[in-house]
C-alpha cells in the first residue's frame, strides 16, 4: 500500500464514521460536531485529489461560518427525544421506502459501474506551480458565466426572502440612533448654573 | 558549519519529516516566547498608560513575570465542572489554540523563508482563522454554565458579522496583488515609492476594517463580549483554570500575533524596506529584511494593547451595527474601486 493509499483510506474510514456518529448520536451538540469532523475528513480526501481550493473554501465556507451558525442554533434547542421518538414505527414504512428509492437512484448514478480506471483514467499529475483557483475562476467566468449568475440571483432572493419572513418592527422595542449620539454636543446636555453658597 | 549544511541537505532527500518537524520548532518555539513577552509588555504597556508602574517584581524590572505566571498555572489544579462534558471541556482550549499555530505554516517571513509555499495561502489562512471560533463555542456549550453559555452565544455571532468584513477586506488584496500566495502580495507591494508603495495606502478603508476585524475576531477589548468580566463574569471560560486555561490564554494572544504580523503582511510590505529599494539596497538593516516584518508586527501588535487601554467595551447591538451595516458595505464599495483601479492601472498597479 502507497503511503497516498494509507491517507485516503484513513480519511475515508474517519469519514464513514462521523458521518455514521452525526446520524446516531443522542445530542445534537455531538451530531454538529462530527458533522465538522465530516467536513474535515472530505476536505483531506480532496486534498488528496489536488483540489486544494475546494478542500480550503470547504473548511471556510461549511466548517467556518455555517456550522457555527448550525451550532448557534442547536445549542439553544431544547430537543426532547421522547416525543420525536413517538410515531418511530409509524413513520418506519414510508422513511424505508424512501430510504429505498434514494439508495436504487445513488447506486444508479454514482454506482460501481460508472467508475474506475478503465471509465475514467487518473488525471496526470500536475507540476506543484499549478494553479487551480485561478483555473477554476477563469472557467467559472467565462464557460459557466450564467449559471454562476443565476446561482448569485438564486442566493440573494434567498436572503432576501428570509429576511422578509423573519423582520417584524415591534413597537415596544427602544432604538437609539447613533449618528444622533455623535452628533451631540456638550450643550445639549450639560448646563452649569451658578449658585450660591448656603449659609 | 559545512557539516552541518551537508546535515541539513542530507535531511532534506531522506528524512523530509524530521526536516519539517525541526522547522515548526524554530517557528513555534519563538512564538510561544514572543506571546508570553507580549503578556509582559501588555501588562506593563497598559499599567504606564493609566499612570501606574505594572509588574515589577519576579527578576529585574518584572522580566521573569510571565515565566512566574506560566509555572503558576502549570501547578494549578484543573478542575472540571461535575456536570460538563470532559472531553469536550478539554478539547476546546486546543482547538483555540491549534489554528492559531497552524495558520504560521503559510507564513513568508522574507523572501524564501516560509515552511509551505501554498498557492492558496490566503485562503488558508483565512480558512484557518475562522476555524478558531469552535475553540470559545465549545468551551461555552461544555462548561454546563449560564455565563460560559451566554459568552459563546455573544461570540459566536460577533465573529460570523466580522468574518465576513475580514474576507472582503481579504478579497481587496487579493485583487491588488493578483494573487493568493503571500509571498506573491508582498512582492506585488515592491515599488521603487517604498513604503507609499505598499497596499495600505490605496486600500485604506479595508486596511483599517481587516485590522478592526481583527481585533473583534480575536475577542479583544473594545469587542471583549465574549468575557465581559463586569457582565458574565469570564464569559466562555468561566469555568477554566490551571493549564486549560492557560492554554486558551496562549491561544488568543497567538492570535493576537498572527493578527499583527498578517496585518504586517498584507498592508505594511512584510519584509520590504520602507525606503525605496534604489536607495537603500545592500545597505546593513536599511534594505529588505527580516527584521522590517517584526518591526511592522509590534508596531500593529501595540495597538491592540492601546485599544485595550483606551476604549470602554462596546454594547452587543453595536457591534452588530458596526460590523453589518457599516464595514461590510464599505468593504464592498471599496473593491469596486479597487478593480476598476486595478483595470485602469493606477498608480500602483501599473
Amino acid at each position: 500500500m502507497t503511503f497516498e493509499k494509507f491517507v485516503f483510506y484513513l480519511f475515508a474510514a474517519i469519514l464513514v464514521y462521523a458521518a455514521t456518529m452525526v446520524i446516531t448520536r443522542r445530542n445534537p451538540v455531538h451530531s454538529a460536531l462530527f458533522l465538522v469532523l465530516a467536513f474535515f475528513a472530505s476536505a483531506g480526501i480532496w486534498l488528496l485529489a489536488e483540489a486544494e481550493f475546494l478542500a480550503i473554501v470547504l473548511i471556510l465556507v461549511y466548517v467556518g461560518a455555517v456550522m457555527v451558525l448550525f451550532l448557534f442554533v442547536v445549542m439553544m434547542l431544547d430537543i426532547d427525544l421522547a416525543t420525536l421518538r413517538a410515531g418511530f414505527i409509524n413513520y418506519m414504512p414510508v422513511g424505508a421506502l424512501m430510504a429505498l428509492v434514494m439508495a436504487i437512484e445513488i447506486f444508479l448514478v454514482v454506482g460501481p459501474g460508472n467508475f474506475g480506471l478503465d471509465k475514467m483514467p487518473a488525471p496526470a499529475a500536475r507540476p506543484s506551480s499549478y494553479n487551480n483557483t485561478e483555473e477554476l475562476g477563469s472557467v467559472l467566468y467565462t464557460v459557466y458565466m450564467y449559471q454562476f449568475e443565476v446561482a448569485a440571483v438564486i442566493l440573494l432572493v434567498g436572503i432576501i426572502a428570509a429576511i422578509g419572513l423573519t423582520m417584524r418592527k415591534r413597537p415596544e422595542t427602544k432604538y437609539q440612533n447613533p449618528s444622533l449620539q455623535v452628533r451631540v454636543k456638550k450643550a445639549d446636555r450639560l448646563r452649569v448654573i451658578k449658585m450660591d453658597a448656603e449659609d | 558549519m559545512e557539516s552541518l549544511i551537508t546535515l541539513w541537505e542530507w535531511l532534506g532527500q531522506n528524512l523530509i519529516v524530521l526536516q519539517i518537524l525541526i522547522k515548526i520548532v524554530v517557528i513555534v518555539a519563538p512564538l510561544m516566547l514572543c506571546v508570553a513577552y507580549f503578556t509582559y509588555a501588555e501588562r506593563k504597556l497598559i499599567g504606564y498608560m493609566q499612570v501606574r508602574i505594572g509588574p515589577n517584581r519576579v527578576g529585574p524590572k518584572g522580566w521573569l513575570q510571565p515565566i512566574a505566571d506560566a509555572v503558576k498555572l502549570m501547578f494549578k489544579e484543573i478542575v472540571i465542572p461535575t456536570k460538563a462534558n470532559k472531553v469536550l471541556f478539554l478539547i476546546a482550549p486546543l482547538l483555540t489554540l491549534g489554528p492559531a499555530l497552524a495558520a504560521w505554516a503559510v507564513f513568508p517571513f522574507s523572501e524564501g523563508l516560509v515552511l509551505a509555499d501554498l498557492n492558496a495561502g490566503l485562503l488558508y489562512i483565512l480558512a484557518l482563522t475562522s476555524i478558531g471560533v469552535y475553540g470559545v463555542i465549545i468551551a461555552g456549550w461544555a462548561s454546563n454554565s449560564k455565563y460560559a453559555f451566554l459568552g459563546a452565544m455573544r461570540s459566536a455571532a460577533q465573529i460570523v458579522a466580522y468574518e465576513i468584513a475580514m474576507g472582503f477586506a481579504l478579497v481587496g488584496v487579493l485583487v491588488a496583488a493578483g494573487s493568493l500566495n503571500l509571498g506573491e502580495i508582498v512582492r506585488a507591494q515592491q515599488s521603487e515609492a517604498g513604503i507609499f508603495g505598499w497596499f495600505w495606502l490605496p486600500l485604506f478603508p479595508l486596511f483599517l476594517i481587516y485590522f478592526i476585524s481583527g481585533v473583534a475576531e480575536t475577542n479583544r477589548a473594545p469587542f471583549d463580549v465574549a468575557e465581559g468580566e463586569s457582565e458574565i463574569v469570564a464569559g466562555f471560560h468561566v469555568e477554566y483554570s490551571g493549564m486549560p486555561f492557560a492554554v486558551f490564554f496562549l491561544g488568543e494572544y497567538a492570535n493576537m500575533i498572527l493578527i499583527s504580523a498578517l496585518t504586517a503582511l498584507l498592508f505594511l510590505g512584510g519584509w520590504l524596506s520602507p525606503l525605496p529599494a534604489s536607495w537603500v539596497d545592500g545597505v546593513f538593516l536599511l534594505g529588505d529584511g527580516i527584521h522590517w516584518l517584526f518591526l511592522k508586527a509590534a508596531f500593529a501588535g501595540f495597538f491592540f494593547l492601546w485599544f485595550r487601554a483606551t476604549f470602554p467595551r462596546y454594547r452587543y447591538d453595536q457591534i452588530m451595527r458596526l460590523g453589518w451595516k457599516v464595514f461590510i458595505p464599505i468593504t464592498i464599495v471599496w473593491i469596486l474601486v479597487v478593480g476598476i483601479m486595478v483595470v485602469y492601472r493606477f498608480a500602483w498597479f501599473s
